[in-house]
């Protein structure tokens, strides 16, 4: 009799896959997912790897040569390298500008993303927990600034604080913390509610404890799906700004930037220079919100076949 | 024998925007040391509002207005919380109904019952995992180390309820109160869980308060049984006094409308109409509406009589116990 339970047991243990196995099955099942999850990788890799792989540094001036101002692409820079992009008004080769540009673009949408979701999290989770008084002054709040266009919120506050990689930043937390916030909060009220948080508080487990540790696991699966769509959402509003010229500044381009920069000479039919950054943000942001897609599909158990 | 708890004139209301609920109204009883009692009654009929209130979980708009809960001694209703939450988990903890949800489906079976012991106890954590494993053996789980891993979804119905019970001993608390542990498991695990339940009561010497509306289950497990009925105990006493000899015409009825093998083929009993509406009480004794024998006396609601061994709410005792 107990070898049998034991010899049972064990099978059960060598069947059973982890859920992250689960998980990587069911996301890559869509192609499209597996494809957009593919070129976020690549275009990842690059922005890392931008210093290495790149014939030239767009951020120091001394490699920089006017005179190789708007070449269109295939030409051969003065200092020897072929710039297969093409280079800007400022003789930028569009290639390393791009991917420097992408690792701007993707450090700050990360960044703000994270710092964000962090904030929003945490006043998600008092909200639900505390409910009354505290939870409507925090509700209030975020209705409040939701009812204001994020991009409204960002443009406004990056006008008074000045340019730079650190304001832009605390620009786009503010402009979507509240998303977040109401993301958690509505998660952690259904669970909230649910027996196991019950059986917590009767385990005598502290308030914290309840709250970060039995309440918060269980409310990451939306947190995530929101965090993707809104480091998506981010990474184009951060363009959206330095198109506008109150983002970042000139010398630190980054993708936004650089399209400003080409906008004036797409008529003259220097299209490169506008075009290739801007395939370079389209490819990023769609790549970004389809694995965003997919994971949602993926995370949200009603849609489990 | 000690009483570990004891309950007087506890009253827990509701008060809701339709009017106030009076959940639990004026309820007296006391569970000795390893005793088991049975808290039986419809759905309704506030058998798991008593059981929050005796650990002080009443969410709002609900509160306890009046009466004593004296734990060893000490009266904790309305005790300050910090004082409650040392006691819960610790000296009394709670068993839930489903044990399909009492587990907290993202943390591991070993992170759920060493906090149980952590948060009461500073222990090294290999001395609290020994420990979760030794209760979970206790409970009869097959190889335990291997259940520790485990997520709880990785476990069947009754295993998950055999962890909730090994993390309701795993701090020896003097007291257990179980909310329906068995109405979601088959009868056949139902029967495994009532004795393993049995076993570690007699064996820690842990008082009990099971509660349940399945008379057949507490007929073979509790020593004394309360019968609750819209707020208040109708009839209290030793369970075989109770089961055999019915004083209160509510105990009849639920009795009578238990499927036995010896009447097949005929109806079975039941008691006419519904549990009353909460927010609109029936004048007198709340059950005289459903009842067959009540009368004009009924109008006024009955006191608690002491009959023999037993604490009655009603008129019109049915059957015969003056000659004990």
């Amino acid at each position: 009799m107990t070898d049998t339970t034991i010899q049972t047991s064990g099978q059960v243990a060598a069947k059973v896959e982890t859920p992250f196995q689960r998980f990587r099955a069911e996301f890559f099942e869509s192609r499209i997912a597996a494809t957009a999850f593919v070129v976020l990788m690549v275009i990842i890799l690059l922005a890392v790897l931008a210093p290495w792989i790149t014939p030239q540094n767009p951020y120091d001036l001394g490699q920089v040569d006017v005179m190789d101002g708007r070449l269109p692409p295939g030409s051969e820079a003065f200092a020897g390298y072929t710039m297969w992009l093409g280079s800007d008004g400022a003789g930028r080769d569009l290639y390393s500008a791009i991917l420097y540009g992408l690792r701007i673009s993707i450090s700050v949408g990360l960044a703000s993303g994270v710092i964000a979701l962090f904030i929003g999290m945490v006043v998600g989770l008092i909200a639900a927990y505390s409910g009354g008084r505290t939870e409507a002054v925090i509700m209030r709040v975020v209705d409040l600034q939701l009812s204001f266009p994020a991009s409204l919120v960002a443009l406004m506050l990056v006008a008074a604080l000045g340019k730079g990689v650190d304001k832009i930043i605390l620009a786009l937390v503010v402009a979507q913390w509240a998303y977040y916030a109401r993301t958690v909060r509505a998660t952690a009220l259904v669970e909230r509610g649910k027996e196991y948080v019950e059986a917590a508080q009767c385990l005598g487990l502290s308030r914290v404890r309840v709250v970060f540790r039995h309440i918060l696991p269980n409310c990451l699966a939306p947190l995530i799906v929101v965090g993707t769509v809104q480091t998506a959402h981010a990474v184009s509003l951060e363009a959206t700004l330095s198109f506008l010229g109150v983002g970042l500044p000139q010398t630190e381009p980054s993708l936004g930037v650089l399209i400003a920069n080409g906008f004036e000479y797409m008529l003259s039919g220097r299209y490169w220079i506008s075009v290739f950054p801007g395939i370079a943000l389209l490819l990023t942001v769609a790549s970004i919100n389809l694995v965003g897609d997919q994971l949602r599909d993926v995370l949200n158990p009603r849609m489990k076949k | 024998m000690t009483a570990v708890l004891e309950v007087s004139g506890l009253k827990t209301h509701f008060f809701t925007h339709a009017g106030v609920v009076k959940a639990v109204d004026g309820v007296d009883f006391s569970v000795n040391k390893g005793e088991v009692m049975g808290l039986v009654g419809e759905s309704g009929s506030g058998k798991s509002i008593t059981g929050f209130s005796i650990i002080g979980l009443i969410d709002q708009p609900g509160r306890i207005v009046e009466g004593a809960i004296r734990f060893n001694g000490d009266d904790i209703a309305g005790a300050p919380e910090e004082t409650l939450k040392s006691i819960r988990g610790n000296r009394i903890s709670m068993i839930f109904q489903d044990p399909m949800m009492t587990l907290n489906p993202v943390l591991r079976i070993d992170t759920q019952m060493m906090e149980a012991i952590l948060a009461h106890e500073a222990m090294p954590k290999r001395q609290a995992w020994e420990r979760c494993r030794d209760a979970l053996g206790l409970v009869g789980i097959p190889s335990p180390e291997e259940r520790l891993r485990a997520y709880p979804h990785q476990l069947s119905g009754g295993m998950r309820q055999r962890v909730s019970i090994a993390i309701a001993f795993l701090n020896k608390p003097d007291l257990i109160i179980a909310d329906e542990p068995t109405t979601a498991l088959d009868v056949t695990i139902q029967a495994q869980i009532i004795y393993e339940a049995q076993k570690l009561t007699k064996q820690t010497g842990t008082a009990m308060i099971w509660i349940t509306h399945d008379l057949a289950v507490v007929a073979g497990l509790a020593d004394r049984i309360s019968v609750m009925y819209a707020g208040k105990i109708v009839e209290q006493g030793e369970t075989d006094d109770v089961i055999d000899r019915p004083l209160h015409p509510y105990t009849v009825g639920l009795l009578g409308s238990v499927p036995t093998a010896n009447n097949r083929g005929e109806r079975l009993f039941q008691i006419e109409g519904m549990t009353p509406n909460m927010l609109a009480l029936p004048k007198g004794c709340a059950f005289s509406p459903r009842c067959g024998f009540a009368s004009e006396a009924c109008q006024v609601p009955p006191p608690v009589e002491q009959v023999a061994s037993r604490e009655l709410r009603c008129y019109h005792p049915q059957s015969q116990v003056a000659a004990e």
